[in-house]
């Protein structure tokens, strides 16, 4: 049996580690440029601010969402439907900037967190409605085995058949808005009359419920986490009085994370490598150009300290790239660049991605080169701040 | 107080402070269960599903690229997505993922008839001499498939039923198992054969393979004591299993009795057997001629259905899934659980680490120190828990230790605590009282320990 010794070190060896470490206990001074304790708690408030006002935003938007489609719903046109769909593109806009405070264990998506519930794709649509070739697909057409459609109802079914049953959040609203796209030139093309009794769809009244309890259920989602980024809420006290360098890694962990495996890996190099029209983002509403845009702005937010609210007033305070530029201002530059060239790399891509899919893998391709150059140089600039 | 006392306070204080620096310091390195590289601290649902840390940009793209064909369904074919046909006839499922959730585990249904993910059953014949290649059912294969395309019968359904076992420990206090029964029910293509056994098998978590299959094989034997030379009661046999690239046999390390050889080929055989599909490694369909006979005939998905292209991406996503770090290092029930396992000689086949070698293409894997807890060789485990089916060396009560790492996460990646090659044991706790064979001294300890004393053994090993 081997069992490992430990050893009790003897005094002479007590006295070197003790005075050992006393000296690092002391305070290290820097350069002239010193960045202080409070300037990095002033970059952590910001961010707190930020966070908090992003999901304000995707909140407001998403209320605003729900209010349609409730009107829809009682009154099913073709007028209300697009003002639904209007609504639906307006609301992902701060919400894809969100998407930037993930991979940390956050009130997003820590044990019990919603990013499942809120943002899960890609999904397989045919657990929730009809698909091309299967009329009768889905939860909402299945009425002997799922009677009632309710909130836990959906809850409890998202992801349980497998990682792509998903049954709620934005992507199932998008599904119920637009369905399938199997058009080049446009997104999907769902008829409002598959609301309307006798229209084109079976249970038409089941569809609407259950497109009204999903953005009810999309709220009640967005809402928990905005709670924890609140002024006095849980997570925000316990992210607030983290040690410096502990909330550096988280949000440099998920500017890094972000950018280089979810957004630049999973959304747009798979993509390429598949070749599959429809392994995209936003796929039923051709969207996906849109997300990663946003997706990116949200990134450039932390980074930069600064977001622009969707009324056009801005949250901004002491940001991450002013200490980095002050501790090391070479490395601020890199990253600096980076910022550019994703930008403009992004903005290369033609609209919609599904069509850049088979048609662009150049330039999607050197998208991803970007943000991935753009990842190594947050990971590096955050070194220096935790120097 | 004297000057004298307060020397010796000072003093007795000075190396119990040491003695706290020189453990901590310890245990912080056995923190990293997957090495410098390779341990994640997502502690979420998303536990299993890290990437490593210093992979080169191209595998860490085609780690996103072999993520998603991971969890995604494949369909039966011809389908417009032509890379993804091909499934069945008859398969146990549609994709990785709906076994391994979330590059997690699966688990047997509460009732008897209810739905299960992750679990599927072998078909060995008993008896058969140690060594041999197990010779697959001339009409059903080698695996029970539960499932299948319009059209097609699917094998047959299995039905679980425990029987509830009572015992007690030393103190007094009850505890129960759960010893399951398997009955074959809706046999499509007529009766099997008694000399048939069926062996189930849970899907287990998949990080950490990668390091697993980079550890030095020489050191792997290094722990074999086939005739328990030692007298410690326990031995540790290699399995020698057929290796379809090498065409030879080579150490098995994967699966619940270490019957196949590398990632590569556990991946390919699982696409095999458990989901209709052929790759360049196993060209076949597990749809027996005899089947196939009885069936309508159905298009296949391509020649082979899943591409060597996409076996690399899956076989490098699974090999780049890092291990998460364990919890709890610095909690003194952690430190007290940490001395029992070593004491109760858990640690003798559960090796706690080992070095990785330093040759594989993937370099982030080379030289990391992990701590897997296994030594990745077969021992008997007793009657209680053998399925009497032999699988190469391994004979029908012998199974591979099983790695321990991530395994307190399992119940927030996968919502429950089922344990064990078939999922019997409901907790921790039951799959160390099912240790029997070789493991039976071992548990026989545990039974004597105070209820304080196994519930810091058990806190260890689920902060692994």
């Amino acid at each position: 049996m081997k069992v490992p010794t430990m050893k009790i070190p003897i005094l002479k060896v007590v006295i070197v580690i003790c005075s050992v470490g006393t000296i690092s206990l002391l305070p290290s001074c820097s350069g002239s440029n010193e960045v202080t304790e409070n300037d990095f708690a002033a970059a952590a408030e910001n961010y707190a601010n930020i966070v908090v006002a992003s999901y304000q935003d995707s909140y407001d938007e998403t209320v605003k969402l729900k209010e349609q489609i409730d009107a829809f719903v009682a009154n099913p046109t073709v007028k209300e439907f697009e003002a639904c769909k209007e609504q639906w593109l307006k609301a992902r806009i701060p919400y894809g900037q969100t998407e930037a405070y993930r991979f940390y264990g956050g009130p997003i998506d820590d044990e019990d967190g919603p990013e499942g519930l809120i943002n899960a794709w890609p999904m397989d649509e045919n657990y929730i409605d009809y698909v091309q070739g299967d009329s009768t697909a889905g939860l909402i057409n299945n009425p002997e085995e799922y009677p009632d459609i309710t909130k836990a109802l959906l809850e409890e079914l998202n992801e349980s058949f497998s990682e792509e049953s998903i049954f709620t959040g934005y992507h199932a609203i998008e599904f119920l808005l637009w369905g399938q796209d199997f058009y080049e030139d446009q997104a999907g093309q769902r008829p409002y009359t598959d609301y309307v009794v006798d229209g084109t769809a079976s249970y038409p009244e089941r569809r609407g419920q259950y497109l009204k309890l999903t953005a009810d259920l999309l709220l009640d989602h967005l809402d928990a986490v905005k709670q924890e980024w609140e002024e006095g809420g849980a997570y925000r006290v316990s992210f607030l009085a983290l040690p410096k360098d502990d909330v550096i890694t988280k949000i440099f962990t998920a500017l890094g994370e972000f950018s280089k495996g979810e957004l630049s890996g999973e959304r747009m190099f798979v993509a390429v490598d598949s070749r599959d029209q429809e392994n995209e983002h936003s796929c039923f509403a051709d969207n996906t150009i849109s997300d990663i845009v946003n997706n990116f702005v949200g990134i450039v937010n932390v980074y930069q300290g600064e977001y622009k609210k969707v009324d056009g007033s801005t949250v901004s305070g002491v940001s991450y790239a002013s200490l980095v530029e002050r501790i090391n201002p070479e490395k601020a530059q890199t990253v600096d660049t980076a910022i550019s060239e994703t930008r403009a790399a992004i903005a290369a891509i033609p609209d919609p991605f599904d069509q850049a899919i088979l048609h662009n893998e150049e330039e999607i391709l050197d998208a991803v080169s970007a943000l991935e150059d753009l990842s190594d140089a947050f990971a590096d600039a955050s070194l220096e701040l935790k120097k | 107080m004297k000057r004298r006392e307060v020397n010796i306070v000072l003093f007795v204080s000075i190396v119990l402070w040491c003695w706290q620096c020189t453990y901590s310091v310890d245990l912080r390195f056995e923190e990293l269960s997957g090495g410098i590289n390779f341990t994640s601290y997502n502690f979420s649902k998303d536990a299993f599903g890290g990437q490593a840390k210093n992979l080169s940009r191209n595998e860490s793209r085609l780690f996103q690229a072999g993520n998603v064909l991971f969890r995604e369904n494949w369909v039966a074919a011809p389908a417009s997505v032509e890379s993804l046909d091909g499934l069945g006839p008859v398969f146990n499922a549609r994709s990785c993922g709906s076994c391994h959730f979330k590059d997690g585990r699966g688990a047997p249904p509460d009732e008897p008839n209810g739905t299960r993910f992750g679990l599927l059953w072998r078909l060995n014949i008993v008896g058969e001499n140690p060594g041999e290649t197990p010779k697959p059912h001339p009409v059903y294969g080698s695996q029970i498939q539960d499932h299948a395309l319009p059209r097609v019968k699917p094998d047959a359904q299995v039905e679980i039923q425990y029987d509830t076992l009572y015992g007690q420990y030393t103190d007094g206090t009850p505890y129960v198992l759960y010893q399951p029964h398997y009955h074959l029910t809706e046999l499509a293509y007529g009766e099997i054969d008694e000399e048939y056994k069926l062996s189930p098998r849970i899907a287990p978590q998949v990080a950490g393979l990668g390091l697993l299959e980079n550890i030095p094989e020489a050191d792997i034997l290094a722990n074999e004591d086939v005739d328990d030379r030692d007298g410690d009661g326990i031995s540790g046999k290699a399995n020698y299993v057929w290796n379809v690239l090498e065409e030879k046999k080579t150490l098995g390390r994967f699966g619940w009795k270490a019957n196949q050889p590398t990632v590569l080929q556990q991946t390919a055989g699982a696409f095999n057997g458990d989901m209709g599909l052929t790759s360049s490694l196993f060209p076949e369909d597990e749809f027996t001629p005899y089947q196939e006979a009885q069936s309508v005939a159905l298009p296949e998905g391509g020649s082979p259905e899943v591409s060597d292209r996409q076996l690399d991406r899956i076989t490098l996503y699974i090999k780049a899934l890092a291990v998460p770090a364990k919890r709890n290092t610095d909690q003194p029930e952690y430190i007290q659980g940490r001395s029992l396992f070593y004491e109760l000689s858990c640690e003798s086949c559960h090796t706690a680490s080992f070095t990785t070698g330093s040759d594989d293409e993937i370099t982030a894997l080379n030289d990391q120190k992990i701590y897997c807890y296994t030594d990745l060789l077969l021992h008997d485990m007793g009657e209680g828990l053998a399925d009497n089916s032999p699988d190469f060396e391994a004979n029908g009560r012998e199974w591979r230790t099983p790695p321990l790492w991530g395994i307190g996460l399992i119940k927030t990646v996968n919502k429950h605590t089922r344990l064990l090659h078939d999922g019997r044991a409901r907790n921790t706790e039951q799959a160390i009282l099912w240790h029997g064979g070789e493991a039976k001294t071992s548990k026989d300890k545990f039974t004597k320990l105070t209820a304080e004393q196994r519930k810091a053994l058990i806190f260890f090993v689920e902060s692994l």
